[in-house]
């Protein structure tokens, strides 16, 4: 059988989370939810717009990511400059993007969700066992880059690591960079255009393909950027991409399939829900139970908060907060 | 009745399973019953969710909760039965399969009930993603629920036990199985053809057409993933028998995923395709597994081919082979 990835919950809690500092708990709280959320973004953002253009759901997009993750794992190891492995890693995404739209994705745009998603099904399976015969199955640890490797003090009191903090920047600015593409430039026009009225694109003499290549590479790339930063907050594993890609799929159903400024605040939602939660119920329920029980429920609870979410979200609006097809 | 072809057809394949165990028997591999019992449980979870996903067009991506419950009906009930500490403080455990099984479907029928009423205002690629949600839901609910062993699941030590049958025995357990599938198989063709199954399969090519016949689409569309879900919660509980073992990774989404990969391998919305699909993955996955350690690659390889060069799956290629038409 298909054995599930080791850890569960556990790592993508990691990725919005450190030590506590009682005073300012909430709002560091706060903060890694952001964090969390921007990576959830990095990740949303191309999948909404391969959903909302190309009308794939694409499984193998968590796979991007841990390729994304490994390339600039191996690349720092070897070199020991982030430096170097952080561009590698965006290229190395964007290829096997491009490579995979090219090979598989491009004859699925016909297709019905069921072969997508068992088309993109297998492609897991095989990245995944790609990755553990070309480096292996241990986790691969990634160090923080020297520059950043320290802590801000925002307000007194409140200190944060440096590179948490980068990663909000990176995110933020990747998001007003992304706004700006899709909402000021030509090919950002023919992107919302394909979004809504595919075959009037097409109709009108734009070259589809090309587009579709592009906004996947684009979307790879993404994916790739969040890996390789992710690499020094968790471990690199193989699964990382399933754990996360999950996650991702809340963040654009909630967010509205196809909808770049719903995938944002989706994943800003996602991102802080589920680690307020993961943050605070253990120790809300440790008040009415025992100690080692409440964490454990708390922990499960907590993980289920985000699909409740979904679920609400869905049953109230079905095409999401902020839907684009009519 | 079923159509004369058809019905030589079970009978041939039900003389050649019933062979099947004295056969393994006799050529020294007693470990292919086992295997063909996971086939045949396989399969009548294949089975089931190809009524929601072939029949009703419902892409259910979140059908390893109802195995994993079902499961886990027949975990919790013989943990009680052991401990003998009742259940929700209420009613006795017990591992008499004649309850548990029924009492898997039971619960499987409510849930599917309760995910179906809520999952079905919404369709298409939100339809997918809400029933794995709730699959995922579950998924995490198990993991947390430490009296019922958390993460590292549940063991039936002993598995449950039928009046006058030695259940312990592999080759009795697999007849049990048999006679299970081949009644859900009976069943599944009497239901295509039945005055349910042509609306359903209506309302799969066109829900306005059949509203504006007079039917509601929502209640068919309901009641056939109750019934899958039902389905599939029995074969949990003869999964969870047959392994011994309950654990979350029956609920995990890659169940749902491989669930889905023997539909549509053995052929989406026939007869015979989810058996041939689950046996064929089964068979596959053992394969693989003894030939590499990196099997899981060769299966991707298999799962891509067939998606992207084959319609129809392996139901389609016997009709093809046989010479007749596809339908």
């Amino acid at each position: 059988m298909v054995s599930p990835p080791p850890l569960r919950g556990t790592s993508l809690a990691k990725l919005g989370r450190n030590g506590g500092n009682r005073g300012t708990l909430v709002l560091e709280q706060l903060l890694n939810g952001v964090q969390l959320g921007v990576m959830l973004f990095l990740l949303a953002a191309g999948l909404t717009l391969v959903f909302g253009i190309m009308g794939v759901i694409n499984l193998a997009h968590g796979s991007l990511y841990m390729i994304g993750a490994y390339a600039g794992a191996v690349v720092a190891a070897k070199t020991g400059s982030f430096l170097v492995a952080f561009p590698t890693a965006l290229l190395a995404a964007a290829a096997v993007g491009m490579l995979m739209e090219t090979v598989v994705i491009r004859r699925l745009y016909a297709r019905d969700h069921l072969d997508q998603v068992l088309a993109t099904f297998a492609l897991i399976l095989i990245f995944n066992e790609l990755i553990t015969i070309t480096v292996g199955r241990q986790p691969l640890f990634v160090s923080v880059p020297p520059v950043l490797n320290g802590s801000v003090e925002l307000l007194p009191g409140l200190k944060y690591p440096a590179y948490r903090l980068a990663i909000i920047a990176v995110g933020l600015l990747i998001a007003v960079g992304l706004y700006g593409l899709i909402q000021h430039t030509r090919v950002g026009m023919l992107v919302r255009a394909g979004a809504t009225h595919r075959d009037m694109v097409r109709a009108l003499g734009v070259d589809v393909r090309l587009l579709c290549t592009l906004v996947f590479g684009l979307g790879a790339l993404l994916a790739g950027l969040a890996g390789v930063m992710a690499g020094p907050i968790l471990a690199v594993q193989v699964g990382m991409g399933e754990q996360i890609l999950i996650m991702t799929f809340v963040v654009v159903v909630i967010g509205g399939v196809g909808s770049i400024r719903g995938a944002f605040f989706g994943a800003l939602i996602v991102g802080i829900v589920d680690t307020l939660l993961r943050a605070f119920l253990p120790s809300l329920l440790r008040q009415v139970m025992q100690g080692s029980e409440a964490d454990a429920l708390g922990a499960g609870l907590a993980s289920m908060g985000v699909y409740l979410l979904m679920a609400v979200v869905l049953l109230v609006r079905p095409r999401g907060l902020f839907a684009v097809h009519a | 009745m079923p159509s004369p072809p058809r019905l030589l057809f079970f009978l041939a394949g039900m003389a050649g399973l019933t062979a099947l165990p004295f056969i393994a028997e006799w050529l020294g591999v007693p470990a292919a019953t086992t295997l063909a019992t996971s086939m045949l449980i396989y399969g009548i979870a294949a089975a089931s969710l190809n009524l929601a996903l072939g029949h009703g067009g419902l892409v259910s991506f979140g059908h390893a909760a109802f195995l994993g419950l079902g499961g886990y009906v027949v975990g919790i009930l013989y943990h009680h039965f052991v401990s003998e500490a009742p259940v929700f403080g209420w009613f006795a455990g017990t591992n008499q399969l004649v309850v548990t099984v029924p009492a898997a479907m039971l619960v499987c029928g409510l849930a599917a009930a309760c995910i179906g009423a809520l999952s079905l205002r919404t369709s298409g690629v939100q339809f997918i993603m809400i029933t794995l949600a709730f699959a995922q839901m579950l998924f995490f609910l198990f993991v947390s629920l430490k009296a019922y062993g958390g993460d590292d699941g549940l063991i039936v030590r002993r598995r449950n036990v039928l009046p006058g049958l030695d259940t312990r025995d592999d080759t009795t357990f697999y007849f049990v199985c048999l006679v299970i599938a081949a009644g859900c198989w009976w069943l599944m063709q009497r239901f295509t053809r039945s005055r349910f199954g042509v609306v359903l399969a209506g309302v799969r090519q066109s829900e306005r057409r059949m509203a504006a016949l007079g039917f509601t689409p929502y209640a068919y569309k309901l009641v056939a993933f109750i019934v899958s879900g039902m389905g599939t919660g029995l074969a949990g509980a003869l999964l969870a028998n047959h392994l011994r073992f309950v654990s979350p990774d029956m609920l995990h989404w890659t169940k749902s995923g491989e669930l889905m990969v023997m539909v549509v391998l053995g052929g989406v919305g026939t007869l015979w395709g989810p058996w041939l699909g689950a046996a064929a993955l089964v068979a596959l996955e053992t394969v693989f597994a003894a030939w590499s350690e990196n099997w899981q690659i060769f299966l991707g390889l298999v799962l891509l081919a067939v998606v992207l060069l084959t319609r129809g799956g392996l139901d389609r290629l016997l009709r093809l082979m046989s010479g007749r038409r596809a339908s």
